[in-house]
Formats: structure tokens, C-alpha cells, sequence
């Protein structure tokens, strides 16, 4: 029997950006106000649960090529390498530092390297979330 | 003011209550499910008057995550319901 899904696939199509935004401003927001690398990792993989639950496995795979195994672990050597950069400063392990740069089209802006370590926690979440979906979810 | 905010505060919390019935004695699997999206919009207006009450904005995102939240378990439930499976591995064959 094949259903029509119009409704849910337009909606999906709008919502999925919604989404997809309001997780990177929560990552972006996380150090100065709530949010950060966990909650919008969670939104991330809620953004592809969504696109997952209006279409099927094989076309968010087309969509995303991503093998979401491979993604956990860049997120865990990108926070592994940010703990470990401080070790070759003389300083002890998990040092941050920060300064202000002058970013093309942004400005002047903080940078600081616990938001590289953010971004580590925030693929690892997703990968991990996803793995989990994926696995559950696409037994024959 | 404070009082008007808290009779709506009362107010919801009855409404919560008509939901959580509709919840736990829903003859059929769609009224749970229309009560549980319900009570997601009920927690919403909650949580804003309570922001409100707290003189503070660092709870507007929980309203907004709660949103996604509820809007993607009502479609899990209802596509549930409906197909029999969550996720399906190819929905054109």
C-alpha cells in the first residue's frame, strides 16, 4: 500500500532549516548563555531523526552521506587534540586561552579554544545519536 | 500583575489536568496522543509564565526546544500508529 506523505515532507522540508539554525545558535550561544556543545548536538540529530521520520533510510542516506561512525571519532580527536594542544605550551593539560581576532564579515570576536572543544562534544553527540537511531531502526 | 500571572499560572495547571485525564482514560491510541501534544503546549505556556515571573530570558530556548521536541514525538507517534514502523528502509519498494 503506498501512502501519501505531501503534508509531512513539505513541512519537513521547512521545519529541518529551522532546526538546523536554532542548533548552531545554541552551540554558538553556549558560553555565555544556556546551550552548548550537548543540547545542540541533540537538536542536530532530532533536525535528521525528522528528515528520518518524513522520508526513509536510504534517501537521508543520498541526502547525508555521512558515515556517522567516522564523525564520532573526529569529534573525539578534535577534543582530544584541543586538551592536548596546551601540553606543548608548558602549561598543564586542558589549559584554554582565548583572544580577540578581527574576523572578516564579523568583526572583532572572541576566540576561544574551549569551543574547539565544543565542537568535538557537539560531533560526538550527533554521531553517537545517530548511530544509535540508524542501528535501531533499520533492522530488516 | 503578580497575581494575574499566577491565577494563568492556576489556570494552565487545571488544564494540564484535563489533559493528564484525557491522558491516562483516552479510549484509542490517537486521543493519548493528541493529549500528550497537548500537555506540550500546556509545559510551553508554563514555562514562559514562569520567565516571566522569574524576571529572567535564559529559559526562551527551553520553549523553543520543547516545540521541536513535542512536534517530532507527535510525528513519531502518529506515523506509529499509522505505518506500523518508525523508520522505514526504503519507502519505495
Amino acid at each position: 500500500m503506498k501512502t501519501n506523505d505531501l503534508i509531512i515532507q513539505t513541512t519537513t522540508k521547512v521545519v529541518f532549516f529551522i532546526i538546523f539554525l536554532f542548533s548552531i545558535h545554541i552551540f554558538f550561544a553556549g558560553h555565555y548563555t544556556p546551550g552548548g556543545g550537548f543540547v545542540g548536538g541533540l537538536l542536530m540529530s532530532s533536525a535528521i531523526v525528522l528528515l528520518l521520520l518524513a522520508f526513509d533510510l536510504k534517501t537521508v542516506q543520498d541526502m547525508l552521506p555521512l558515515n556517522y561512525v567516522m564523525v564520532t571519532a573526529i569529534g573525539l580527536i578534535i577534543a582530544l587534540a584541543t586538551a592536548a594542544g596546551s601540553i606543548f605550551f608548558n602549561v598543564p593539560f586542558f589549559t584554554h586561552v582565548y583572544d580577540y581576532f578581527n574576523l572578516p564579515l564579523l568583526g572583532k570576536t572572541s576566540i576561544h579554544t574551549a569551543m574547539f572543544f565544543d565542537t568535538g562534544v557537539y560531533l560526538v553527540v550527533v554521531g553517537v545519536t545517530m548511530t544509535i537511531i540508524q542501528m535501531i531502526g533499520g533492522d530488516e | 500583575m503578580i497575581t494575574f500571572l499566577w491565577v494563568i499560572v492556576v489556570l494552565i495547571s487545571a488544564a494540564l489536568l484535563g489533559f493528564i485525564y484525557r491522558l491516562v482514560k483516552g479510549p484509542t491510541t490517537p486521543d493519548r496522543v493528541i493529549a500528550l501534544d497537548a500537555i506540550g503546549v500546556g509545559l510551553i505556556s508554563l514555562i514562559g509564565l514562569i520567565s516571566i515571573l522569574f524576571d529572567t530570558p535564559f529559559f526562551l530556548e527551553v520553549i523553543l526546544l520543547l516545540a521541536v521536541l513535542s512536534f517530532i514525538g507527535t510525528i513519531a507517534f502518529s506515523k506509529f500508529t499509522e505505518k506500523g514502523e518508525i523508520i522505514q528502509r526504503d519507502r519505495n519498494s
